[in-house]
């Protein structure tokens, strides 16, 4: 069966455009605006959407994330209850959710607990930042079993051996880290990134979609021409942790979706 | 104290643990953002490298010995020893070398790998401060440069080691996440590190982390053990019937238990019992804590049921961490190691006790061990020895002990009142 991901990205690459991941955290900035934040995403054609699990310890996470991460919390957000809301929902949503994940909310549900949730909540995706291809054995079996794609991330540090690894385990997209940072870092779209990103597409026949970092049109503009796909998380976050209330905080992160999306066409 | 048998049927295992995926048992592995993975991997093939290299472990050692005041000494502790009525009590003198904590025999290997990596920056996290104390005063010596991540809450109980690392030229940088203690500051270290990687090598304080550290970090702390063995040996003309040493994620104890893995000696690790297991505010993760993922690695560790890492507490900033180095959790699945707690009540008490008694000011971490003596020290005979890491000294903690004693002596019950008046009592008594 085609990845419903992949398809998304096929879809964008044919309407000769990069392919709108955007990334919001389950639970914030409270459980009903997340709600309408994931709608208004999706009627803004969103390709894909990434919904974050919130955890105490977001090591890869920038100061942005690890805040809305912290309200979400404070608002008794999780792994299960964000999953409840998912199953929920998630018929009225065309684009496919990918769930990003830390690796030990899903360890304390249990791997097969977790994978069968998963696929009842119609969640495409997992992308579960501190679980490298080494320590991926069991869940890579769970996902497939249950046709969920797991992408995998490369990083400016991974090395060639690494690379052809993840590229071969990565299904739906394989996730770029634009840089050495976390999430939210300033990114400059060099020539060495679309480089990058250039060689990493001759590897794989997966979609290749570029993340960290990325927060602007411009940038989106520069990397459309070569990335599949770009990925807006801690951009779009700070737009309602800037907001003065739950109405603007949707329509600032829809104005800023479509800056976006108009930036994403491929000259 | 009985010796079975069965206790030592997975020497093999124990010793040569990690397996190469960095696995302890079940424990360990390496569970961080790719963009440390080939780090890791790096760290890996050096250490494996230079290990064995005469060059490195000469000048580790030359290091240790003339610049660190190695060996420490084993000193037997008479006037405590007789006060419990038992056992004979040797203290491992940790508190003893240059920095004043066993935090320095690793800082200074980690340091010398920094340098054969060609990394020009050292971070560290620290809770106590005793491990940024140790490497500040490591990358001061190399000439490299040094940022130490600390909580806020850490930065005020331990200011005079907050001091100290300025002093030596490191960048103390205040973290102001979550519990604001060490947990925090090892979160900020690995950001810090996943952002400067190319140039930085971070300086993981304890046995804890994504694999190679915990096995790094245990095998530079084998030195307390090795030594305390021999000196065991020497001075008591046996092996100790029980070792004995605080647990917060795990270095001294790690360090002392080691070469007495295959020994008949019985193996206690004490934990952070904060204000009593049953109140859930304390750091014992092997006593009441599960298997978990934190910082990189699979290990026991302290969460809600929705795999939240929750805060830990303990007076002691040292052991003041919701997680366990993976080695310990496999020595206490096999049932090689027993692992207790005391509160920080008996800890004060134990600090107290030693610096009353025996005139050594006992960091608060390393009085843990201390107040667990009382516990059993007094059931044994006066052949049976117990061998003790005191693994820093208290000079950092004496505001906070001070502090903590007026707030326990106004607080107006007649318990905290009599428990005061013991202390008291205690220290009036020796220094008359």
């Amino acid at each position: 069966m085609t990845s419903k991901i992949t398809s998304q990205f096929e879809k964008a690459a044919m309407q000769n455009r990069a392919a709108y991941v955007p990334f919001i955290m389950g639970g914030f900035p409270n459980d009903d605006t997340f709600i309408r934040l994931l709608k208004a995403l999706d009627d803004c054609s969103a390709d894909v959407i990434e919904v974050g699990v919130p955890f105490s310890d977001p090591l890869a996470d920038g100061p942005t994330i690890q805040k809305a991460g912290k309200i979400a919390l404070d608002n008794g957000s999780s792994l299960r209850k964000i999953l409840g809301t998912l199953g929920e929902v998630s018929v009225d949503i065309h684009a496919p959710i990918v769930l990003m994940t830390y690796w030990n909310p899903i360890l304390r549900m249990g791997v097969d607990e977790f994978g069968d949730k998963a696929k009842a909540a119609n969640i495409s995706g997992v992308i579960i930042p501190d679980l490298p291809p080494e320590e991926a054995g069991y869940w890579i079996k769970v996902a497939r079993a249950h046709e969920i794609d797991t992408i995998f991330m490369v990083a400016p540090t991974t090395t060639p051996k690494r690379l052809e690894t993840i590229v071969n385990l990565s299904k739906g997209f394989v996730y770029l880290v634009s840089m050495t940072g976390v999430t939210g870092s300033a990114l400059v779209v060099s020539d060495a990134l679309l480089k990058t990103v250039a060689n990493l597409k001759r590897l794989t026949s997966v979609p290749v979609a570029v993340g960290f970092g990325v927060s602007n049109p411009e940038q989106v503009a520069a990397l459309s021409n070569v990335a599949d796909g770009v990925i807006v998380g801690s951009a779009l976050i700070k737009k309602c942790l800037e907001a003065d209330d739950d109405v603007s905080a949707i329509d600032a992160v829809s104005s800023l979706s479509r800056g976006i999306i108009g930036a994403l066409g491929r000259n | 104290m009985t010796k079975s048998g069965t206790l030592y049927k997975e020497q093999k295992q124990q010793v040569s643990a990690p397996d190469q995926n960095g696995y302890f048992g079940r424990f360990g592995g390496r569970f961080v953002p790719e963009t440390l993975m080939p780090a890791l991997e790096k760290l890996s093939e050096t250490y494996n490298r230079v290990k064995n290299d005469p060059p490195f472990a000469t000048e580790l050692k030359d290091l240790l010995k003339d610049y660190a005041g190695r060996e420490t000494p084993l000193y037997y502790a008479r006037r405590l020893s007789e006060k419990l009525g038992g056992a004979r009590i040797f203290l491992k003198r940790e508190d003893l070398t240059h920095t004043g904590a066993h935090k320095i025999n690793n800082a200074l290997g980690q340091v010398l790998l920094a340098a054969r990596m060609g990394k020009t920056r050292i971070i560290a996290e620290t809770g106590a401060g005793q491990h940024g104390v140790a490497t500040a005063t490591a990358a001061a010596l190399m000439g490299l440069e040094c940022v130490v991540y600390m909580g806020s809450l850490d930065i005020v109980r331990q200011a005079l080691n907050v001091t100290r690392m300025k002093m030596l030229g490191a960048q103390v940088v205040p973290v102001n996440d979550g519990s604001c203690s060490l947990k925090d500051a090892v979160n900020a270290a690995i950001r810090d590190w996943v952002t400067n990687v190319a140039n930085t090598h971070y300086i993981i304080g304890s046995v804890i982390g994504p694999h190679p550290y915990p096995m790094i970090v245990r095998d530079f702390q084998c030195v307390i053990g090795k030594e305390a063995r021999k000196q065991m040996l020497e001075q008591a003309k046996k092996l100790p019937d029980v070792a004995i040493a605080c647990v917060g994620a795990g270095s001294n104890a790690i360090g002392l238990f080691h070469a007495f893995l295959g020994d008949p000696v019985r193996l206690i690790g004490v934990e952070a019992a904060g204000y009593g297991l049953d109140t859930g505010r304390h750091a014992a993760s092997l006593c009441a804590g599960s298997p978990g993922v934190l910082h990189g690695a699979l290990l026991y560790l302290l969460q809600d049921e929705n795999g939240q890492i929750t805060e830990a507490h303990s007076i002691a900033a040292g052991l003041d961490y919701p997680g366990v180095g993976p080695e310990h959790g496999m020595l206490k699945d096999i049932e090689r190691v027993t692992y207790v707690a005391v509160t920080d009540q008996e800890a004060v008490q134990g600090f107290m006790e030693l610096a009353g008694i025996e005139g050594i000011i006992p960091a608060l971490e390393s009085a843990h061990a201390i107040a667990y003596l009382k516990k059993f020290a007094g059931t044994m005979s006066k052949d049976d020895t117990i061998l003790v890491c005191l693994s820093g000294r208290g000079d950092k903690d004496v505001a906070q002990v001070a502090e903590y004693l007026d707030s326990k002596s106004v607080s107006g019950s007649d318990e905290n009142d009599s428990k005061s008046a013991n202390y008291s009592s205690t220290s009036a008594e020796n220094q008359k």
